[in-house]
């Protein structure tokens, strides 16, 4: 077997076409939507749109993108050995986080800084002066503090994120381990596996989402939307690992991933979508039964106003079709479904993180046009250009890893 | 004694890595293995013996839907027709409060179906009275009961098990059903039925 991975020329294709495209819609949007004018909520539209429809895609991709390193994180810590023969993918994966964490930096920081109060109401001060929920929130939702907890929670991401990639390279070059040498090696994976799932902990797991997604609606709170929001990105970043694994196993690439490994990844998007209904359920439930004016603000635009059909399109992709259709051991087994699913559950979770945004931000005036999926496009275009430079440049087994054999053996 | 009584070789052997290899050895020699006892599930064992995929899955989603059914009807028609109620002002028809109750109904039928499912298919139950083979396969060996046709030499049965590595091989008959009854009863029964062999 080559140590390198020959890209075909399809992959690359694609890529390029997608990025074009991308590039296409962000050079329309800039010159169409004028998104340096300053605008109040809802005067300039075409300018609230763009803002909008980049912190959305950027959040989204940067979130299911890190949520592979929380899964190499917690397979790490739980000593877990049947994802070895597939561990390059998600570590492939999780190297686009710098790319797409500067980005979102950058989307970040133009609208906070930018005084674009369209998208974050929090930072008009006259308004935040006259009123009390939104001043009693000053200490967490001000620039100062969302730029500097921004910037370490991405350089975080990224510093720990390569040190865990950084270890499962180097012992590529280290050869086989012996017993002692490979605990030592467990040993500082689990290290700082740790550092990583407690950081995550914090920040996907609680502040981040709060503040870069839930503070639109900044005088509405649920103390679920981080966890929600973690159930999101993960599943979906669950999916996109399945589906770089189908894509390597087509091109006879991942000799030791079976039926066995594409099952498991298959049960962790079954039970997460499952999972996120849970969240998605008891959030609305109890605002639903409260029924207090303040929490159920935020629902009443998305159930009864103009996103009642994208609600319950969302409940559909994300609970209905994964129940009915995963169900079953043998569709998880199933390549072709795996990957119908993989696409079904991006694009459900996706349509989610924009039901997030849009309702706080444009309301009726949302839109799902070329430009939005165009942006999208963008995204999915740097994905695959970082994970194939990635996959082009170490082995794709990683084979000095001293569980590879329990994963060679698997079998649910 | 619905299952009638049956003639089998039964061989005892005390090691996991043997019994694998014997399976697959009687099975290719083209005797039928009645069942395999053993002291812990293992691993693969189904895939050896060539068991087919259980149904058991299939049963609990139709008793979970059971579940969904029984659960959303007897709120609907309580809440909307037999006794409607003003609660805080919600509609009648309140979905999302009946949830978690449909969701709890949904575990309950499905769990408590397919453990009745389950014990009926091994055939287990109070009183049920059973055959077996070896006491110590449920402590420390794994019995391999091979079922007789009047074609079988249960000689040559009994040879082959010895050479796969069984550590005790015999001849027993048995009943292959389960009926109700004490153990510490009926003693005689397979001495009364030998009568007839």
């Amino acid at each position: 077997m080559s140590t390198s991975f020959e890209l075909p020329g399809n992959y690359k294709k694609w890529t390029m076409g997608l990025i074009g495209a991308g590039l296409i819609a962000l050079l329309y949007g800039l010159i169409a939507f004028h998104p340096f004018e300053h605008a109040a909520h809802g005067e300039n539209i075409n300018s609230t749109r763009f803002w909008a429809v980049l912190l959305q895609n950027s959040v989204f991709f940067l979130l299911i993108c890190n949520a592979s390193m929380f899964f190499i994180g917690v397979t790490t810590l739980a000593m877990g050995g049947w994802q070895v023969a597939l561990k390059r993918v998600p570590e492939a994966i999780s190297s686009v986080v710098p790319v797409l964490g500067i980005i979102t930096f950058v989307v970040l920081m133009s609208i906070v800084w930018g005084g674009r109060t369209d998208i974050f109401h929090w930072l008009d001060k006259e308004a935040v002066a006259g009123d009390r929920v939104l001043n009693g929130k000053k200490g967490f939702l001000n620039p100062v503090f969302f730029s500097v907890w921004s910037t370490i929670t991405i350089f975080l991401w990224w510093f720990i994120g390569r040190k865990m990639r950084s270890f499962s390279i180097e012992s590529d070059k280290t050869g086989p381990m012996d017993y002692e040498t490979g605990k030592k090696w467990i040993n500082k994976n689990i290290l700082w596996a740790s550092f990583f799932i407690v950081f995550f902990g914090l920040t996907v797991g609680s502040t981040i989402p709060w503040l870069w997604i839930m503070s639109i609606d900044a005088h509405w709170y649920s103390t679920m939307f981080s966890w929600y929001t973690f159930a999101s990105s993960f599943v979906a970043g669950m999916s996109l690992i399945a589906l770089f694994v189908v894509f390597l196993k087509n091109r006879g690439q991942l000799e030791y991933v079976t039926d066995e490994h594409l099952h498991d990844v298959g049960k962790f998007m079954f039970a997460f979508s499952i999972f996120w209904t849970y969240l998605w359920f008891s959030q609305y439930m109890l605002i639903w039964y409260a029924n207090i004016p303040e929490e159920t603000g935020y629902f009443k635009i998305r159930v009864q106003g103009p996103f009642r059909g994208i609600f319950f399109l969302n409940l559909v992709l994300n609970f209905v079709c994964p129940l009915l259709i995963f169900m079953k051991k043998s569709p998880k087994r199933n390549w072709t479904l795996v990957t119908f699913m993989g696409v079904l559950i991006i694009f459900g979770h996706w349509i989610d993180f924009w039901q997030m945004v849009m309702p706080g931000t444009l309301g009726a005036h949302a839109e799902l046009m070329p430009f939005e999926f165009g942006i999208a496009a963008l995204f999915i275009g740097i994905i695959m250009w970082r994970v194939g430079v990635y996959f082009s440049s170490y082995p794709l087994t990683a084979r000095n890893h001293p569980f590879l054999k329990e994963s060679i053996i698997h079998h649910t | 004694m619905a299952g009638g009584i049956k003639k089998f070789v039964v061989g005892s052997f005390d090691d996991e890595a043997v019994l694998f290899p014997a399976v697959k050895n009687v099975r290719r020699a083209g005797y039928k293995i009645h069942d395999v006892y053993t002291p812990f599930p293992i691993h693969g064992l189904d895939h050896a013996m060539g068991l087919r995929e259980t149904s058991l899955h299939t049963a609990g989603f139709i008793y979970g839907i059971t579940g969904t059914t029984t659960a959303l009807a007897c709120m609907s028609w309580i809440f909307t027709k037999d006794w409607p109620l003003n609660i805080g002002g919600k509609p009648h028809f309140a979905l999302p409060a009946w949830i978690p109750i449909t969701f709890e109904l949904t575990v309950l039928f499905a769990a408590v179906g397919m453990v009745l499912s389950f014990c009926y298919l091994c055939q287990l139950s109070p009183f049920v009275k059973k055959h077996h083979f070896h006491l110590r396969a449920t402590d420390d060996l794994f019995v391999m009961a091979i079922e007789c046709t009047e074609k079988t030499n249960d000689a040559e049965v009994e040879a082959f098990l010895q050479r796969a590595g069984a550590k005790e091989v015999n001849v027993q008959h048995a009943e292959t059903g389960w009926w109700i009854g004490r153990y510490d009863r009926e003693q005689k029964l397979y001495a009364d039925a030998e009568k007839g062999y």
